[in-house]
């Protein structure tokens, strides 16, 4: 059995419940690797909640996640880490005093599994300081190194998240929209380190994106939700010319241009 | 800010510049100048108390400084570094105070008795510290305050009960082991004119197990797992994320401080030949804690070396100091009453409040943004 044929990510029915609001309703869905998935869908519809229940931030009313073909709904987020989810926040969510290249070197030594280490000085892991150097130069931020992400722009805190994303070498990316509210010269390289990330072969990216030529040009698939319901899914050609998706989400854009 | 930012990379410069020195310093080095020089001045102070200073009370003051010191440090690898406010602290001191009391009464004055009162002491309070933060670290800060309160409550009422083995509210008078006692003398001659007996090795005991407990301390804080800590205080929700078990690290945190804190607290009643609820359970004990951290300055490790030194002499000669000015302005209106020994708390709330508004990142802050 190759590992191909396991999906890296499955859901099974996730459903949560704020009261009588249902926000992620039965969604049931496979994510294979080496494919980039949109997920996409109006404000509201449920998307960065579908993120939350698969990273763990909340715990789903019902369902399962599987990865790799195991049971991780009962896990904490730091053990749904390890196992290969990584996630980027829409809200950014950064370590606000520390500076961004210790922001990124907390990734790497996560990764590491280096935490544990009490009587060593972490300047003496210069081999992770170094991992997180090389990210940050991905990212294009490697000139603002010791600054803390606080006194960041808005668009470099956005790749700031990208980069602590990118340090955690998972093999499920998660990214929620990755550019929002940043300058048009700065998307590019968000989007080719995203581009890289796919064709580095067996990652499995999730990409909740609104601007639709983004969608068109990075995507192999496309989830569509709404009222947090799973209502389309296929081939991106196929799914933004279905009806359902025209009236629910993209007549909106498509009447705009 | 303030609070321990990354310090930029000068692990090559250090290497060139005496490299045991940055690693007994765990390549945090003071970074500034006036600091430098004022730590060098305590350390130089503290390991010569007893060969300057003639009398008992400098040596008590000295020894009360190195007490301080490792119990501030323990809580500022809490407070400062991982972002828990805890007042169980005291609670730790304590246990240590008693476990060496209680075996050394019980036991006798043997080394086999502080041994098992340290021990003891030590086991105790890892448990106590696992315990209380595997049932409450989960929950919100302010709620995991209020039961780590709870409980330092619930034992210093217990203390104060269980008189037959405690000593209740009067506490516990005991011998040390022989070599510690006035009487010893290790050697016949006097060394620059002061008698080595029991006494002085108890200071120097004390004085290099506080060097020993504080290196490990700053050690500990620069270590890889120092740093997660430290992202624990910035974003803890973050850090989880990152796939750093949050509750795993801070309960560790709060074992490691519980050790440290009975440490002192082993040391303290070594150093008195007593301990009771006064000496090291007391509430207010936890409140001239945090005064300390905040004074030196929250996560920076040398604040505790600071806030202790500076706490413990404002405590034991700011009344004399008073009682003196006061003496001075008599004849004066108002003034003498104002600055009479009485009213020394008073003064010391104030410097207090002063020194808050004047350097949020306490002194270490102060002093380190001075020289950038
Ligand atoms: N913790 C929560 N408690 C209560 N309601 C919530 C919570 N989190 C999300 N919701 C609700 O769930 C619904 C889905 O929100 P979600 O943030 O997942 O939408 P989204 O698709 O990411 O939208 P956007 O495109 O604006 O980011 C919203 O109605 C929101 O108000
Ligand atoms: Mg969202």
């Amino acid at each position: 059995m190759t590992s191909s044929a396991v999906p890296a990510l499955e859901t099974r029915g996730l459903t949560i419940r704020f009261g009588g609001h249902v926000a992620v309703d039965n969604v049931s869905c496979q994510f294979t690797p080496g494919t980039l998935t949109a997920i996409v869908g109006p404000n509201g519809a449920g998307k960065t909640t579908f993120f939350n229940l698969v990273s763990g931030q909340l715990r789903a009313t019902a369902g399962r996640i599987l990865v790799e073909g195991e049971d991780i709904t009962s896990l904490a987020p730091s053990a749904r880490a390890k196992r290969g989810l990584g996630r980027a926040f829409q809200l950014t969510n950064l370590f606000p005093d520390l500076t961004a290249l210790e922001n990124v070197r907390l990734a790497v030594q996560s990764r590491a599994e280096a935490g544990w280490s009490l009587f060593k000085v972490w300047t003496s892991r210069r081999d992770l300081i170094a991992k997180a150097e090389e990210v940050l130069e991905r990212v294009r931020l490697s000139d603002k190194r010791h600054i803390a992400p606080k006194a960041l722009s808005h668009g470099d805190q956005r790749k700031l998240e990208v980069a602590l994303l990118i340090a955690m070498e998972p093999k499920v990316f998660m990214f929620d929209e990755p550019t929002a509210g940043m300058s048009v010269d700065e998307v590019p390289t968000v989007l080719d380190l995203i581009q890289d990330i796919k064709h580095q072969g067996q990652a499995t990216v999730l990409l909740v994106e609104h601007k639709m030529d983004v969608v068109r040009s990075l995507a192999d698939r496309i989830v569509v939700l709404h009222n947090g319901a799973l209502v389309a899914d296929g081939e991106p050609a196929k799914v933004i010319a279905s009806p359902v998706v025209q009236e629910a989400y993209l007549g909106l854009e498509a009447a705009n241009g | 800010m303030s609070r321990s930012p990354a310090p930029a990379l000068t692990v090559d410069r250090d290497r060139a510049s005496g490299s045991v020195l940055t690693g007994l310093l765990s390549s945090d080095l003071p970074r500034s100048k006036v600091l430098t020089v004022v730590l060098l001045a305590i350390l130089l102070m503290l390991a010569t108390t007893p060969f300057v200073f003639s009398g008992s009370q400098p040596l008590s003051t000295a020894a009360k400084i190195c007490v301080f010191i490792v119990l501030v440090a323990s809580y500022d690898l809490l407070l400062g570094y991982t972002g828990i406010v805890s007042f169980a602290h005291t609670m730790f001191f304590g246990i240590g105070g008693y476990g060496i009391a209680i075996a050394s009464e019980r036991l006798g004055a043997t080394w086999t008795s502080v041994a098992v009162g340290l021990g003891t002491a030590l086991c105790l309070s890892a448990l106590l510290a696992v315990a209380i933060g595997l049932l409450s670290l989960r929950v919100r800060a302010i709620f995991f305050s209020m039961i780590t309160l709870a409980v330092a409550s619930a034992m210093a009422v217990l203390a104060s009960q269980l008189s037959t083995i405690t000593g209740g509210e009067d506490g516990l008078s005991f011998q040390l082991p022989y070599e510690l006692r006035p009487a010893f003398r290790l050697l016949s001659e006097p060394v620059f004119g002061v008698a080595v007996n029991g006494r002085l090795i108890a200071y120097y005991i004390l004085f290099f197990a506080t060097l020993l407990t504080f290196l490990l301390l700053l050690r500990i804080v620069n270590s890889p797992f120092g740093r997660v800590l430290q992202a624990i205080r910035e974003n803890e929700f973050r850090a989880e994320a990152l796939g750093y078990r949050v509750v795993a690290y801070r309960t560790a945190a709060s074992v490691l401080s519980a050790l440290a804190a009975t440490m002192a607290g082993a040391l303290m009643a070594l150093w008195l030949r007593y301990n009771g609820p006064d000496t090291t359970l007391s509430f207010s004990i936890m409140i001239d804690i945090l005064l300390m951290v905040v004074i030196g300055g929250m996560g920076t490790m040398y604040g505790s070396v600071i806030g202790a030194a500076l706490f413990v002499l404002a405590q034991s000669y700011l009344q004399v100091l008073m009682d003196a000015a006061s003496k001075a302005l008599a004849g004066v209106p108002v003034l003498p009453d104002l600055v009479h020994p009485d009213r020394w708390l008073l003064w010391l709330g104030a410097l207090f409040v002063i020194s808050v508004y004047a350097f949020p990142g306490g002194i270490v802050g102060r002093l380190r943004q001075a020289e950038q």
